[in-house]
């Protein structure tokens, strides 16, 4: 059997893929895992997966049949209507002070 | 092993020779030691790949244990000079105190290489364990280190056991090293021995005398040290 | 499931020229995949018939630091193969028929290792300068366009930088030693020094050799022998050791001057007629042998 062995070099820091093995059960790869990622202590925490257990997504992407941009940073544009907000708020309440309409431009990327 | 052995006073020991004391800790350095370098003759052609990696820890432990054990025999000697390594390669063939069990070379039969591993393994864990409670804190606080790492290989031991039970060459072989390996321990330990490994006691082969494998081991063991008399290395 | 698009060579060739990596599932050109094999295949086989010249001399080790060390060089080297093999199997060949190819002298393995390891001197010489020599190739794999063996090059890379320190450690204890262990290493260097000049193999152009094009080797094998001089000549020579090439020498240009490797003679070795060759090859035949009911009682699950 294959095993997967994903390797934590420091604790709290995600696992990353550090290489495979072969093994005949999860006794002897648990076994082996130690002394082929573990043996001068450059490991913290190891996960072993049999190879049948990784399910593999190799183009996670979903397709965008129709417009979803709605869930991306870049499908916000506000710098036109920005403008427009701050010289429609000028016109209309010429009183309004003008710093406090500077908020909105902390929204996101115009 | 009697605990008085290791903990013999100082007066008892005759000057510019190794005491008694000593002698009883390097049996257990000898024997590790000779194990370590007949399990190392594994490294590079063991039955996989992955436990090629895995034996060679094994017997890089072994010569560990066999140099703690060494280092704590030179301290308890009284002539200066006397390091480890002197312990280890200087003493003629007659003068190692490992049991015959551990001089056979068994390459490239995995089966009495495991067969091996596994009753010294288990042995071993019944003398660390009477070691633990030894009256020299020095002994027992080296058991105690030791015994953290031999865990792995009672794990390892284990496994394969578990693994080769059902073939004859493995039984077949687990009976032919019987009496060597119940030789291993003092005379008192070995029910307990007879015990786990569920086998009845037998004629002991027993430690003194060496099989004629340990003078070509040491020939070849100290065969660069010996070329240059005396020299670093 | 994946949609594999079949790229065009040329294509291809213009992606990992681009930096592209490449990984396990992607579709690639058979001919990549071919040369990765045959290439990643005789990197694993070197670190396999490289345990052989050396670790006959783990039980003969003169001290017990030597024999501890010895053995963890040994057993990383096993482990780079164990390594090496898996992303071969992954690449379609199995490690079982990998084996039986090295076995049978149908595959390559490097020129160093068809050579004796006749005293203690060869041991730290081999430690000190043929990984040294090893470990430049390896380090330019790192960048390799096939990211499965980049990855674990930087694993193998890691645990090499300590083999060379043992080795020059080795080498420090010899030099500042007797008359006799002084003349072990000399001898060694005289020895190794031919074999160490062809290891990188004879230059070759970049432009004519598919493993630059397809971004699975990115140094030229003079680069590497020039940086391999450039590192360790100085070294040598500050110990007082003589290297047998009087017209070695480094240019105002700082390009190093030497006589023409022996290229017949690493044709000759490592296409399997090297002093060892034979030997070896059946040492690893007869240990598989005897060990192949364990594989078959063992791994049998894994079938």
């Amino acid at each position: 059997m294959i095993f997967e062995i994903f390797r934590q070099e420091r604790e709290g820091q995600p696992f990353q893929h550090g290489g495979s093995l072969e093994a005949p059960n999860l006794a002897f790869a648990e076994t082996y895992a130690r002394e082929l990622y573990g043996r001068r202590d450059e490991s913290f925490a190891l996960w072993i997966v049999p190879r049948e257990s990784v399910e593999e997504i190799l183009d996670p992407y979903v397709a965008d049949v129709f417009d979803r941009d709605y869930r991306r940073v870049d499908g916000y544009s506000l710098k036109v209507k920005l403008k427009e907000a701050r010289e429609l708020a000028a016109k209309n309440a010429p009183h309004f002070p003008r710093e406090e309409t500077s908020a909105i431009s902390d929204l996101g990327p115009a | 092993m009697s605990e008085e052995d290791l903990i013999r006073p100082a007066g008892s020991r005759s000057e510019g020779s190794v005491p008694e004391s000593a002698q009883r800790i390097l049996e257990l350095a000898d024997d590790e030691l000779i194990l370590g370098w007949r399990n190392s003759e594994w490294t590079g052609i063991a039955p996989f790949l992955e436990e090629d990696v895995a034996f060679s820890s094994i017997a890089q432990t072994e010569i560990g244990h066999a140099r703690a054990w060494y280092e704590l025999a030179a301290r308890q000697t009284e002539r200066g000079g006397v390091d480890a390594d002197a312990l280890a390669f200087d003493r003629d063939p007659d003068e190692y105190r490992c049991a015959p069990f551990v001089e056979t070379r068994l390459v490239p039969d995995w089966a009495r290489t495991i067969a091996r591993h596994w009753l010294y393994e288990t042995a071993d864990a019944i003398r660390i364990e009477a070691l633990k409670a030894s009256g020299d804190p020095e002994v027992a606080g080296l058991a105690e280190k030791i015994d953290r790492e031999e865990t792995y290989h009672r794990m390892h031991a284990d496994m394969w056991a578990d693994r080769l039970r059902d073939e004859a060459r493995f039984r077949g072989a687990v009976d032919e090293l019987w009496p060597s390996a119940l030789g291993l321990l003092e005379p008192g330990q070995r029910d307990r021995l007879c015990e786990i490994v569920g086998r009845e006691p037998v004629e002991a082969n027993e430690r003194g005398e060496h099989t004629e494998e340990l003078r070509p081991l040491w020939e070849e063991m100290t065969m660069v040290r010996r070329s240059v008399p005396g020299a670093s290395w | 499931m994946l949609t594999t698009v079949r790229l065009e060579d040329t294509e291809f060739e213009a992606y990992v020229q681009a930096g592209g990596a490449v990984e396990t599932g992607d579709a690639m050109p058979d001919d990549y995949r071919s040369a990765l094999i045959k290439f990643i295949e005789m990197h694993g086989n070197s670190e396999l018939m490289g345990v052989l010249p050396e670790r006959e001399w783990i039980l003969r080790a003169p001290t017990l630091q030597r024999k501890l060390a010895l053995t963890a060089k040994v057993q990383d080297e096993v482990g780079h193969s164990q390594l090496i093999y898996r992303v071969v199997e992954d690449l379609g060949k199995p490690r079982e028929a990998c084996l039986d190819d090295l076995v049978a002298g149908k595959t390559k393995f490097h020129n160093v290792f068809h050579y004796p390891t006749k005293t203690w001197g060869d041991v730290a010489v081999i430690a000190w300068l043929v990984d040294a020599a090893a470990i430049i190739s390896q380090k330019a794999l790192l960048k390799c366009s096939y990211a499965p063996y980049a990855r674990i090059m930087k694993k193998i890379c890691w645990e090499e930088s300590f083999h060379i320190l043992h080795g020059r450690d080795c080498i420090l204890a010899l030099m500042t030693g007797t008359d006799e262990q002084r003349e072990l290493v000399q001898e060694a260097v005289t020895r190794w020094w031919g074999p160490l000049m062809q290891f990188h193999g004879n230059p070759i152009a970049a432009e004519d050799d598919p493993m630059y094009r397809w971004r699975i080797k990115s140094q030229a094998n003079e680069d590497a022998r020039q940086q391999f001089l450039d590192g360790y000549v100085p070294q040598i020579w500050e110990l007082g050791l003589t290297v047998p090439d009087p017209k070695l020498r480094k240019r105002d240009d700082g390009v190093w001057e030497y006589s023409e490797p022996d290229w017949d003679e690493l044709k000759h070795v490592v296409t399997g007629h090297g002093p060892k060759t034979e030997e070896r090859l059946g040492f690893r035949r007869w240990s598989r042998e005897e060990t192949a009911w364990v594989r078959s009682a063992v791994l049998a699950d894994a079938a």
